[in-house]
């Protein structure tokens, strides 16, 4: 898919593969969590990456994080490629940060949070000790933490709290890229306001660019200048947010936003709206891996994987169905 | 009306020092579905431990929970075996944990029908296989002897669905049964549950953090702050006519209410600590209409049939 501005990320064909089994008895299978997935993010653009269990949200993430290296395909950041060593490395490492989902896992228990914002600043070299000084607590303010919080060890902080000095670690050496994993996720509805409130206003504060892994198709409109939606290791449609909310072309899409719990009790979804199971990505279907469960499913979508069609500008899917409606509307 | 299946009278929770729940009261009648909202720490999840019998010694509880005559409260720990499984069954928010990994399904299923009833190892096998056709697992015969991870982490909830319903009970109280579900599949167990309360009668209790899943399962819905009941009503009129400023609070940080991109409006700062908690209104130090009056628990009062409401600030509106 392709932004307007030229991308400040670039991933082609990324693929990433894991053994699985094959201990003394069984075979070892092969687990292809991500598979074949082109993306680009621009500078100062919002990317949102929506998938259910097994999409391989959280592979592609870590690819895109440098934090795994795909088995095929590529990730160019700024131009280079992310994974190899020397000069592109340090400068990638400064200036593309993550964000985890859980907050507890993702702190130093020992340390106290001012230890924890800084040390990036400290690694980097970044200014006189006195600028970095000056630096954590121009950091601690800007998530909403105050001085009495710099002392503080994660266990004496709510998980919120937790959230954002992870966010202010993310923060601290200016990247140019954050890419966070449902960060919002481990949270209380209202404490996932304040959170997600404080990561729009930074991002576009701070014009960083973000890639915004969530579960949650309900938060996309919130944040997301773009939308990829994942399933099964593939992305099944991508476009501008606005775009895929109000008119999605592909059955995955439309079923997942079906799915949410409206909390309206006058818009209850009827029973036998979704159906079916996620299959295994073990042992993903043939053809279309949402065919199963589609309820536009035709002959050949349980053969062939479909191609990416161009709905409109930007706005791409993959489905067979779709894609002949909207060409014989075309013609 | 009919007598309620269930009535909390006072009921309150300690955990020594700490108020986990704070003299709550409220009815579910039989067949209706109840939601019971609130987030992390605001005592749902005590509320229906307290129900089910199964707080730690640790806990203090007073007041009264009637159930079919009895007070739950007062029973032997032998009488609330007896009860449980039977007449008022729990389903747990993860399935993997409520099931015996080393244990076939249908086995666990047919297990609980033999706890409370005499019958035979074959009579049971059928009940279970029939639940788990019921509960939508597909060839339920033949995933009958499968360990749980065999299964998805739905067809897991289904299987502790059917161990909940094997003997028919009165009262199921779910615990979050769908959080940690992906939202495709909550959809389809939401579903069930209400088909399932449907075809038998039984009353629900639900707990659940997620405004949407009360919206979507229940009649009536009670919300919790801090361990104290704020609002209850008709779950329209907790969406439509929303009274205690916490509700609305909660209502207006749903992303999926809100529309188009932007800040989402959000009450400033947090949870009070239930060691030494607000004397009064528990949420009154972030309440946006806070009064002097806030500083003593303010008495439900209702203006619409069913649509009870704690607040110093509604009464008085009410009153102008």
């Amino acid at each position: 898919m392709s932004a307007a501005a030229p991308a400040l990320l670039e991933a082609r064909g990324v693929t990433r593969e894991f053994r699985v089994g094959g201990g003394l008895l069984g075979r070892s299978q092969t687990l292809r969590a991500v598979d074949d997935v082109d993306l680009d993010v621009a500078a100062g653009e919002v990317l949102t990456v929506v998938g259910e269990s097994g999409s391989g949200k959280t592979t592609l993430g870590r690819c895109l994080l440098g934090l795994m290296r795909p088995t095929a395909g590529s990730v160019r950041f700024d131009g280079d490629e992310v994974g190899t060593a020397g000069r592109a490395r340090t400068s990638f490492r400064r200036r593309v940060q993550p964000i985890f989902q859980n907050p507890y896992s993702s702190l130093d228990p020992r340390w106290p949070v001012a230890r924890t914002v800084r040390e990036p600043l400290d690694a980097f070299g970044v200014g006189s000790r006195a600028d970095r000084d000056r630096r954590v607590t121009e950091l601690l303010d800007s998530v909403g933490l105050s001085q009495r919080h710099a002392d503080s060890r994660p266990h004496e902080l709510s998980g919120g709290q937790r959230q954002r000095v992870a966010i202010a670690a993310a923060l601290a050496l200016g990247p140019d890229l954050i890419v966070a994993d449902e960060p919002v996720s481990a949270l209380d509805v209202l404490v996932q306001a304040q959170i997600l409130n404080l990561i729009c206003d930074l991002q576009r504060e701070l014009g960083v660019a973000l890639v915004f892994i969530t579960h949650d198709l309900a938060v996309v409109e919130h944040i997301a200048d773009r939308v990829a939606v994942m399933y099964l290791g593939k992305i099944v449609e991508a476009g501008p947010a606005d775009e895929v909310l109000s008119r999605p072309q592909h059955p995955y899409t439309r079923t997942l936003l079906e799915a949410i719990p409206q909390p309206d009790p006058r818009r209850r979804l009827a029973a036998g709206a979704v159906r079916g199971e996620i299959p295994s990505p073990l042992a993903p279907p043939a053809g279309c891996h949402f065919h199963p469960r589609c309820p536009l499913a035709i002959d050949v979508c349980r053969e062939d994987s479909p191609a990416m069609t161009a709905f409109g500008e930007n706005h791409i899917a993959s489905c067979h169905v779709t894609a002949r409606e909207h060409q014989s509307k075309g013609a | 009306m009919t007598a309620p299946l269930l009535a909390l009278d006072g009921v309150s929770v300690d955990y020594g020092l700490v108020s986990a729940v704070s003299d709550v009261s409220l009815e579910v009648s039989e067949g209706e579905i109840f939601g019971l909202v609130g987030e992390s720490g605001c005592g749902k999840t005590t509320l229906a431990l307290a129900v089910m019998g199964l707080l730690p010694r640790s806990a203090q509880v007073r007041g009264r929970i009637g159930f079919q005559g009895d007070d739950l409260l007062t029973l032997t720990e032998a009488g609330r075996r007896r009860l449980r499984g039977d007449r008022i069954s729990m389903v747990f928010q993860d399935p993997e944990a409520a099931l015996d990994p080393a244990f076939a399904v249908g086995e666990q299923v047919a297990e609980t029908i033999r706890a409370h009833r005499p019958v035979s190892g074959r009579e049971a096998r059928k009940r279970a296989t029939q639940l788990l056709t019921e509960v939508g697992i597909p060839a339920a015969a033949e995933r009958y002897g499968d360990p749980p991870h065999r299964l998805s982490g739905g067809m897991q909830q289904r299987v502790v669905i059917a161990t909940a319903l094997a003997n028919e009970p009165a009262l199921l109280v779910a615990d979050e049964p769908t959080t940690a579900l992906d939202v495709t599949i909550q959809a389809q167990i939401l579903a069930l549950i209400r088909e399932l309360r449907d075809r038998h009668r039984t009353t629900v209790i639900l707990i659940a953090h997620d405004l949407g899943v009360v919206a979507q399962l229940c009649d009536r819905a009670g919300v919790l702050y801090a361990g104290q009941l704020v609002e209850v009503a008709p779950v329209e009129r907790i969406f439509d006519a929303p009274e205690h400023p916490y509700t609305k609070a909660l209502l207006a940080a749903l992303p999926t209410r809100a529309t188009g991109r932007g800040a989402l409006p959000v009450a400033g700062g947090g949870v009070p600590d239930l060691a030494d908690p607000p004397p009064g209104c528990r949420f009154a130090p972030r309440c946006p209409v806070r009064m002097d009056a806030c500083e003593r628990v303010p008495a439900f009062t209702s203006r619409a049939a069913g649509h009870a409401t704690a607040c110093w600030h509604v009464e008085a509106e009410r009153a102008a």
